[in-house]
């Protein structure tokens, strides 16, 4: 599968990624690269194989469940000590709605 | 004897006689770090006046009978790492002005434990590279040189390459680091050093910048084995803040060094002898099993079919999983913004994650977003969580007939800038070796086992069972003890340049 130009700036469009004009056909060419490098899984037999979607070595560990309970808060001004731009006790954005 | 030059066991037995203050241990390391630092590049951010606040502060615990099992050890911690109050970059720009208001879980144990902080690591952007060349704050010099080209400027391997730099040189005793497909293990070959990536869920998560979750996972960097296992065992254990950390007991890593592999059987996988590999590779690689066989192990040939897979496998699903943790880089809550006078939201994102992203990073978001994209998502990711799947049976399997597995740690001795970068693939296949551990959550040790024609480094893998790192610290600490390596990097604290 080779991706064209249209897709390689709809796909950057989906990352909220700019891409400057002039850069479409370089990256076009390093896209198109490691998907043809990695189309030979299509090679490998996987019928009937679960896929592994977590990291934790199958069969060791299931994941927890903890209670459904508040277990932090009251640190507005910590979240928001980082903010390029605040107001009050919000992040501050472009305007969104006219 | 110079302090830099101690071992962190060494330090911890000389620091425990009174041999030398936690003051004065910290300020070798410090003096070394700003003599070198500027040539090394192997820290963005060095904190020594709160080192040596925290060396006395250690001394005072240590005067008054307490101290933790690491009390006055100076230490590097890679720039992943959110540390309370220190600025952390992820080597981006898109974390500009950064400064976490928390600790993460790995850091805040070594802190309970006594250990001192020098400063903060360089490292690959996002901890995606293979040679430290994609930090936004420069690359990091590798302290070892070819013996006929000593001018070329060698890279330290990624993606902690700040992390192995600094303790080669002995800037710092230990350090911190991540690997997702190699960056602890590659960066310790590299440099000459010990480096162990743990089993998945051994340590915890929690305030380290992510980039591909289901692979992450923190290690530490020494430049022997029973260091990085007396570091290991402060930084492991369960925590409830992060869900697939386990909840297992840390066992005293130290002891199993002391091991013997008498009757271990050890593996050989077939699949890992590659066309290409330099001669000098192979020749370590039949040496140390040589070393394990006389040391009273059985070695036995395995097969691990997918491994070819590993790689291919490995580009689908550390981008996926990094589109979607990165996604949260957005110019609103913290770091970087870019924005015109008339920028919309959409185009103010747009902006910032242009400028605050490097390519490398770029790349890999953008090949995440697309195998994650309807109408690709079952032939890119799904197919490559089955073949992950495969891999991961492969060592199952294994382990019915051995107890650790023996490898190279990477392809090639350490590289020069410039070479490897004219191909993404060609940077990826650094990681040949390592990948396949991340993979299926196994621990995976980098031991440094001798030397190639040029004077450089050259590290064996061992690979062990989920939770079982005990068996891969004897078996490391039996291939270094056999080893005998004394090399020196031509950088190193106290010697002038």
């Amino acid at each position: 599968m080779s991706l064209d130009t249209a897709t390689v700036r709809r796909v950057a469009a989906l990352a909220r990624i700019r891409l400057e004009e002039e850069e479409v056909a370089r990256i076009q060419g390093e896209l198109n690269g490691i998907l043809g490098w990695i189309e030979q899984l299509q090679a490998v037999d996987t019928e009937g194989v679960e896929p592994m979607a977590g990291g934790t070595p199958e069969g060791i560990a299931a994941m927890p469940m903890r209670d459904d309970v508040v277990t932090d808060g009251g640190i507005a001004e910590k979240v928001l000590a980082n903010a390029p731009d605040r107001e009050g006790a919000y992040f501050g954005v472009p305007k969104v709605v006219e | 004897m110079r302090p830099t030059d101690f071992t962190l066991a060494g330090a911890i037995a000389a620091l425990g006689e009174g041999a030398l203050s936690a003051e004065e241990l910290t300020r070798a390391h410090v003096d070394a770090m700003e003599a070198l630092n500027p040539r090394l590049n192997a820290f963005i951010t060095t904190t020594p006046e709160q080192a040596l606040e925290a060396a006395r502060a250690s001394d005072a615990r240590r005067a008054r009978g307490d101290g933790g099992p690491l009390e006055g050890i100076p230490l590097a911690i890679k720039d992943l790492f959110c540390t309370e109050g220190v600025r952390t970059t992820a080597g981006s720009k898109i974390l500009a002005g950064f400064v976490p208001p928390y600790e993460s879980t790995v850091t805040s144990r070594l802190k309970r434990d006594g250990a001192v902080f020098l400063g903060k690591a360089n490292l690959d952007e996002f901890a995606m590279g293979s040679s430290n060349l994609t930090s936004a704050h420069g690359g990091v010099l590798n302290p070892w040189s070819r013996r006929n080209d000593p001018e070329a400027r060698l890279v330290p391997g990624g993606s902690s390459g700040g992390s192995a730099a600094a303790v080669a040189a002995r800037l710092a005793l230990g350090a911190t680091g991540t690997d997702t497909g190699g960056s602890i293990r590659q960066p310790a070959a590299f440099c000459g050093i010990a480096g162990i990536k743990p089993t998945y869920g051994r340590c915890s998560r929690f305030g380290i910048v992510a980039f591909a979750s289901s692979l992450d996972q923190a290690g530490p960097f020494a430049r022997t084995v029973e260091d990085c296992a007396i570091l290991l065992r402060s930084m492991a254990g369960h925590d409830p803040r992060d869900s697939t950390s386990a909840e297992r007991p840390v066992p005293d890593f130290a002891a199993a060094c002391g091991r013997s592999v008498k009757g271990l059987r050890v593996g050989v996988p077939k699949e890992y002898r590659l066309d290409g590999t330099p001669p000098e590779i192979e020749r370590l690689w039949r040496r140390g099993l040589e070393w394990l066989r006389e040391a009273g192990a059985e070695i036995v040939d395995i097969s691990l079919p997918h491994t070819k897979y590993a790689l291919p496998t490995y580009y689908i699903v550390a981008p996926a999983e990094a589109s979607s943790n990165l996604a949260r880089y957005d110019g609103v809550r913290f770091g970087l913004r870019v924005a015109e006078r008339d920028s919309d939201l959409r185009d103010l994102y747009e902006r910032t994650r242009e400028a605050g992203f490097g390519a490398e990073v770029r790349r890999r978001i953008m090949i995440g977003t697309y195998v994650l994209s309807a109408g690709y998502y079952d032939a890119y990711y799904l197919k490559a969580q089955k073949v992950r799947a495969l891999i991961a049976r492969d060592f199952r399997q294994a382990w019915e007939k051995v107890d650790a597995i023996v490898t190279p740690a990477t392809p090639s001795a350490a590289f020069a800038e410039g070479e490897n970068t004219d191909d993404p693939i060609k940077m990826y296949l650094n990681d040949v070796f390592t990948v396949t551990a991340n993979l299926a959550g196994l621990p995976g040790l980098a031991v440094p086992a001798g030397l190639d024609p040029q004077g450089l480094p050259l590290g064996l893998q061992v690979i062990g069972r989920p939770f079982d790192e005990e068996t891969v610290f004897a078996v490391g600490a039996a291939i270094e003890r056999a080893a005998g390596f004394a090399a020196l990097p031509a950088i190193r604290a106290g010697v002038p340049g």
